[in-house]
């Protein structure tokens, strides 16, 4: 028996259930009710109440990302600085709310913001609310990366710069802050695109009345109307998966030009 | 002074993070405790309210519908991360074993469900459930269900993470191992069951808990999938859009086995940290002794 065969299982399910699957967003896009039918493909492409749903989920996809990274770096900074058992435990309790059940601790934001702060509420407004909740709810995932990559720097190139005379903001600028791009880089990723299809958040937290490009995609799929909106929900996919896929690209030409340039360092 | 109110500084945020991220649990935990009133439709909208201590919300945790969505979790967990891990661990091995064109167009196109949005996997294997029921209905056979369906789907999205934790221990092991077993007289399946599989093995064990992981704290994936039976998480979602709510003692119920375990584990890695640290002071101490003689 050849080893390879082994493989084979798994190749039959991948073609079935990873492979397979991507082509019947095409096919649904472009066929309604059984037949060629291109006028929901373009209908949806042309319906500027979509487009300004995407543009404004990609806004609060940003500054979700935006702040995540403004409070998690100083975190996952200040863990690799401490003791390594020490470091370890207090990070252990970062990461254990990522493990319980989001859509608990999301409806648990929506009675805390609705009972017991409803000034934070009045303050930050719908858009604010759902931004804080997405901010708690992918801190751990900025943190977890970065915290990887800042413990794994070389402490000694810190020493050598502060013997070659740099102060500590120097140094943090010119030397720790290049060298933990991809640590950088992969926090943004893991945020920003679970950021842009998060769909839970806004019908929790904005009590249905705030819509979010992933609830535009729920809504063509879960609605009771039947499969005629799954052309609908299978643009909305495309567009969605092109708007990934650029943004993965920019971040990855971002990450190797940080690379080879701190390699000339 | 001014390194000390810096390093307190230091703390006061790290704590003030934690609280950030604690509010919810906390809260969920308080009124877990709350009376909610008694009756058969107990509404636990009203979570803002204190009205009183009661355990009655634990009493009533696993009646009705959640306890049957807990079950079916902890169901299609154990079945898919079991059949994740040996569909993947066959995979890696053979996979491993392939010129490396096909190696990487199959481990490329294994990252798809890793680097996919969640709601496009999840609408991908909705819309392939609804065509194959479509033409099952049309051939006059009984539609997949949505046990079946939701074990699919959650080996699906798991399998990549097996793959991706047993490669990198094939690549440390020697491949001179499998071969000597042979030389030595093993056959082939004798010499991966026998050599192969125990050096692995950490990879694969790794695998399982990210497979587990996966299929417990999926939400998004099991919500497309699922029509009529769904796991807890969709439990939870549909019953905090309803009018009923959830109850805050799931909350407890989740969270306290998942602290002691990481707690657990964490400890005994710090102990045996420390044990080390003490053997090696120990080392050091002797070599002085020695120095000094």
């Amino acid at each position: 028996m050849k080893r390879k065969v082994l493989a084979y299982p798994y190749i039959v399910w991948m073609i079935l259930f990873i492979v397979i699957p991507m082509f019947f967003i095409l096919y649904y896009a472009v066929n309604v009710n059984g037949q060629f039918d291109l006028t929901k493909f373009w209908d949806t492409l042309k319906d500027g109440g979509k487009w300004t749903v995407l543009v404004e989920s990609i806004d609060i996809a940003l500054k979700t990302t935006a702040i995540c990274l403004l409070l998690g770096y100083p975190i996952a900074y200040i863990l690799s600085g401490m003791k390594k058992s020490v470091a370890g435990f207090i990070s252990v309790l970062f990461f254990v709310p990522m493990w319980m059940n989001f859509v608990l601790r999301t409806y648990a934001w929506h009675a805390i913001l609705e009972y017991v702060i409803p000034g934070v509420r009045g303050f930050l407004g719908l858009e604010g609310s759902v931004l804080m909740v997405l901010v708690y709810d992918f801190l751990p995932f900025m943190i977890l990366p970065l915290y990887n990559t800042l413990s794994k720097l070389d402490k000694s190139l810190i020493e050598a710069s502060r013997d070659l005379g740099a102060n500590s903001v120097t140094t943090f600028l010119r030397v720790v802050l290049p060298l933990s791009v991809p640590g950088i880089v992969s926090g943004i990723t893991m945020v920003f695109i679970p950021a842009i299809t998060a769909f839970t958040v806004p019908v929790l937290i904005g009590n249905g009345k705030y819509h979010l490009y992933g609830n535009e995609i729920e809504l063509a799929f879960k609605s009771l109307s039947g499969q005629g909106d799954f052309a609908v929900g299978s643009t909305l996919s495309i567009i969605l998966l092109i708007s990934v896929l650029v943004s993965t690209l920019i971040m990855n030409h971002f990450d190797k030009d940080q690379q080879t340039g701190g390699q000339m360092w | 002074m001014v390194k000390k109110a810096a390093k307190s500084l230091k703390y006061v945020y790290l704590g003030l993070m934690i609280f950030f991220l604690y509010i919810p649990i906390i809260y969920l935990i308080v009124f877990s405790f709350n009376d909610f009133g008694t009756g058969r439709r107990v509404s636990y909208t009203n979570i803002g309210a204190w009205k009183g201590f009661t355990l009655d919300n634990y009493a009533n945790i696993f009646t009705g519908e959640a306890g049957k969505a807990l079950i079916l979790t902890l169901e299609i967990a154990a079945v898919s991360s079991v059949l994740a891990t040996v569909l993947g661990t066959a995979a890696a091995i053979g996979i491993y074993a392939m010129k490396k064109r096909s190696r990487n167009l199959i481990l490329n196109v294994s990252q798809l469900p890793m680097v996919n949005p969640d709601l496009v996997t999840g609408i991908t294997f909705m819309m392939l459930f609804a065509f194959v029921n479509g033409l099952l209905v049309r051939l006059g056979v009984n539609q997949i269900g949505d046990v079946p369906k939701l074990i699919i789907a959650h080996v699906t999205f798991s399998v990549p993470y097996v793959i991706f934790s047993v490669m990198p221990r094939l690549r440390q092991s020697s491949g001179l191992l499998y071969e000597a077993a042979m030389d030595l007289g093993c056959s082939p399946s004798k010499a991966l069951w026998k050599v192969v599989i125990p050096d692995i093995m950490p990879g694969i064990s790794s695998g399982f808990i990210m497979a587990l992981t996966m299929s417990l704290d999926d939400f998004v994936v099991s919500y497309f999938v699922s029509d009529l039976r769904s796991v807890l998480s969709v439990y939870i979602y549909s019953s905090a859009r309803g009018t009923r709510g959830v109850n805050p003692a799931l909350a407890t119920v989740i969270f306290i086995p998942l602290v002691t375990l990481l707690l657990v584990v964490n400890l005994r890695r710090l102990a045996k940290e420390r044990e080390y640290e003490i053997q090696n002071k120990k080392v050091k101490l002797k070599d002085k002794g020695g120095n000094l003689k």
